[in-house]
């Protein structure tokens, strides 16, 4: 899960770590007077989307007075932001975060994430501050410096010298980094954060250490127990069906093609997509409907599946363990009739009763094909878009 | 033989009076797994289905009465990470997790504590592992499986049955099946199952099956290049998923560039292993490794 950069500094502060004077906005009337009442002489205008690339897409301005400053809170509340990350449709920027500016001595890099193959949490700080970390990492791998957390033991005074030293930091500024590194590993461990980058972290010249950005991912795994967390999500931010769907426990994401699949599992769900492309179509999304596909789902899976205008076909794709086939085609069979498709139904029961599965979808009066094999399934349904 | 668990594998089910922990608990007894007790804490006393399997509050008193040497585990994610550490601590060897859904904080630290341990964990969020007409710990339906010399690993449950069900069509069976578990972090890793099948004489060829995210299909690669005298046939999922979107299971999200199919696929095909492009191809590949 994401949030907002005014939400990740709010973080921030309850940890103790030092951010820029802001104040969010949810209006202009808001946004002007959140100018007012920073009374500052350079205000950053700031669109608060989840999208990185805001500052190149026009989503970010300085203020140096009121005009300026009037200015840009008109021009970007409103504004459809586009980024490399939102997608050619861009993202309608409702919320904005004005933030005082702050004088800056120098500006280093500092992150903590999961290490998948050390299976470890890294801490990585950089000189290379306020530029893109994955650039630094192809092109200078030695700028990064890094340290791996034991978790029973939680990070040690030594790692946060290594990293401290490692910047060339010294005196006032060494003390403030080793400090606000250690209370970046303490936010990161209690909210259960799978990403906590500041980027830039800026020395000023009063040798103070401030996160002037950050950016929070969460593990959804965990949000049972960070309320505070679920509290701050932002339903705008996320697509409308793969909401619906999580609320039907069906896990779904849109993709560009015409081929929609109904699938049980999430690694036969991403061959299904993968094969359909290999017949030739392009799959229209993922959509993995769990151990149990009863009608129920299956009606649900097809709701959310035709919210999408693009889908031509439908490929259903079951593999029956412990869920019986037949019960499975009895179910599709059910929501075909009910729901009255009008868009082809491939489906391919394979497992528990798929004879008998076979025979339901056969004598059934409705327009179901049915399918043989992956291959067989996803060419098709492929075929059934042209005709 | 086989790798893992066998016949006389002394199994105990913590999360056992649970509805998920009861029905599968049953299905197990029907393959023929040695259920020798249950755990649900506050329960101890009771039984389950039928009165054949007893409860116990604990796993040490499970162990104490019945020398069960494995465990399974259908605990809710709040709870799972604590019950492969009290598994863990109270001297079991092997440990599949089940549960879907644990914090990856959790799974971190109990990485640590098995390792100290010398736990094998399987999973968590994976179908288990099944040594064919002898245990089946897990999930998976074990009709769909027969008894061969084809080992397999795999990250996801369907694809695993989709498979075995291609192996079977092929005229191969299997030894022992592992699902390894979709979660960033996980118990055993796709190397260790290599490792194990290599040193396993039944086992004659292995089939992996990996996805998008993370490094354990290449890490898997490069070690089988080294060492592995036996064919692997390979498949790798994920090739239309989008970058930076969770498909499904928590550990399945391109965020780098070398965790994408295709740069696994290249890999795999420079380490000898056999890459299926098609899913509807593995088993055909490994009938022709075989033949």
């Amino acid at each position: 899960m994401k949030i907002h950069e005014y939400q990740g500094k709010e973080l921030l502060k309850k940890h103790n770590i030092k951010i820029p004077h802001g104040i969010p906005a949810f209006s202009i009337e808001e946004a002007m007077k959140a100018y007012e009442a920073l009374d500052s002489s350079v205000v950053a205008v700031k669109a608060q989307v989840h999208a990185g690339g805001r500052g190149k897409g026009g989503g970010v301005k300085i203020a140096k007075n009121k005009d300026e400053a009037y200015n840009h809170i008109e021009n970007i509340f409103g504004m459809n932001l586009v980024t490399h990350q939102t997608g050619p449709q861009g993202k309608n920027v409702e919320r904005l975060y004005l933030e005082s500016g702050v004088d800056i001595k120098d500006e280093f890099y500092a992150a903590i994430t999961l290490d998948r193959s050390l299976e470890m949490d890294v801490f990585m700080v950089s000189t290379e501050g306020g530029v893109e970390i994955e650039k630094v990492a192809s092109e200078t791998p030695d700028k990064i410096i890094k340290v791996w957390i034991d978790p029973l033991v939680g990070i040690k005074n030594y790692q946060l010298r290594k990293l401290a030293f490692g910047l060339g930091l010294t005196g006032k500024s060494f003390k403030e980094a080793i400090s606000t590194f250690n209370k970046m590993y303490n936010c990161y461990q209690k909210n259960d954060a799978s990403i906590l980058e500041i980027n830039p972290l800026v020395i000023t010249n009063d040798d103070e250490i401030i996160a002037l950005d950050s950016k929070f991912n969460f593990d959804s795994n965990a949000l049972f127990r960070q309320k505070d967390i679920v509290a701050m999500r932002d339903l705008t931010e996320e697509d409308e069906m793969e909401i619906e769907a999580s609320e039907h426990n069906l896990n779904y994401i849109k993709l560009d093609g015409n081929v929609g699949c109904m699938v049980n599992g999430a690694g036969l769900a991403m061959a299904t997509m993968d094969i359909i492309k290999i017949a030739g179509g392009e799959p229209a999304n993922f959509l993995d409907v769990g151990g149990t596909a009863n009608a129920e789902t299956v009606k649900n899976g097809f709701r959310i599946i035709l919210s999408d205008k693009n889908v031509k076909s439908i490929l259903i794709n079951i593999f029956g363990g412990i869920v019986r086939c037949d019960r499975v085609a009895e179910g599709v069979v059910q929501a075909v009739k009910e729901l009255g498709l009008n868009v082809p139904v491939v489906v391919r029961l394979q497992g528990t009763n798929a004879k008998e599965a076979k025979k339901i979808l056969e004598d059934s009066n409705v327009s179901i094909i049915p399918a043989h094999g992956m291959k067989d399934a996803a060419e098709k349904a492929v075929q059934s878009v042209l005709n | 033989m086989s790798i893992l668990v066998n016949k006389n594998s002394r199994v105990v089910v913590q999360g056992i009076t649970g509805s998920e922990g009861q029905f599968h608990s049953k299905q197990m007894l029907d393959y023929g797994t040695n259920i020798v007790a249950g755990v649900t804490p506050g329960k101890g006393g009771t039984s389950v289905l039928d009165g054949s399997v007893k409860v116990y509050n604990s796993v040490e008193e499970s162990i104490l009465r019945t020398k069960a040497d494995t465990s399974i585990i259908f605990v809710p994610p709040p709870f799972a990470a604590e019950a492969i550490i009290e598994s863990s601590y109270a001297g079991i060897k092997l440990i599949v997790c089940i549960t879907e859904g644990v914090p990856i904080h959790d799974m971190v630290k109990v990485k640590q504590i098995i390792k100290r341990n010398g736990t094998r964990l399987i999973g968590p969020n994976c179908p288990g592992i099944i040594t064919v007409d002898e245990c089946k710990l897990g999930i998976m339906p074990g009709f769909i499986c027969k008894r061969g010399n084809i080992g397999v690993v795999s990250k996801s449950g369907t694809l695993t049955y989709e498979a075995i069900d291609q192996l079977v069509n092929s005229g191969l069976g299997q030894t022992t099946a592992i699902g390894i578990g979709g979660d960033p972090i996980i118990g055993t890793t796709m190397l260790d199952c290599l490792e194990l099948f290599e040193d396993d004489k039944d086992t004659d060829g292995v089939v992996i099956i990996g996805e998008i995210g993370g490094q354990m299909e290449i890490e898997a690669a490069h070690w089988a290049k080294e060492n592995m005298s036996k064919p692997i046939a390979g498949f790798i999922a994920g090739k239309t998923a989008p970058p930076g979107k969770r498909m499904g299971h928590a550990g399945a999200i391109v965020s780098g560039g070398n965790d994408t199919a295709e740069a696994k696929i290249k890999v795999l095909n420079e380490c000898g292993i056999s890459v299926s492009e098609s899913v509807a191809d593995i088993g055909s590949v490994m009938k022709s490794l075989m033949n």
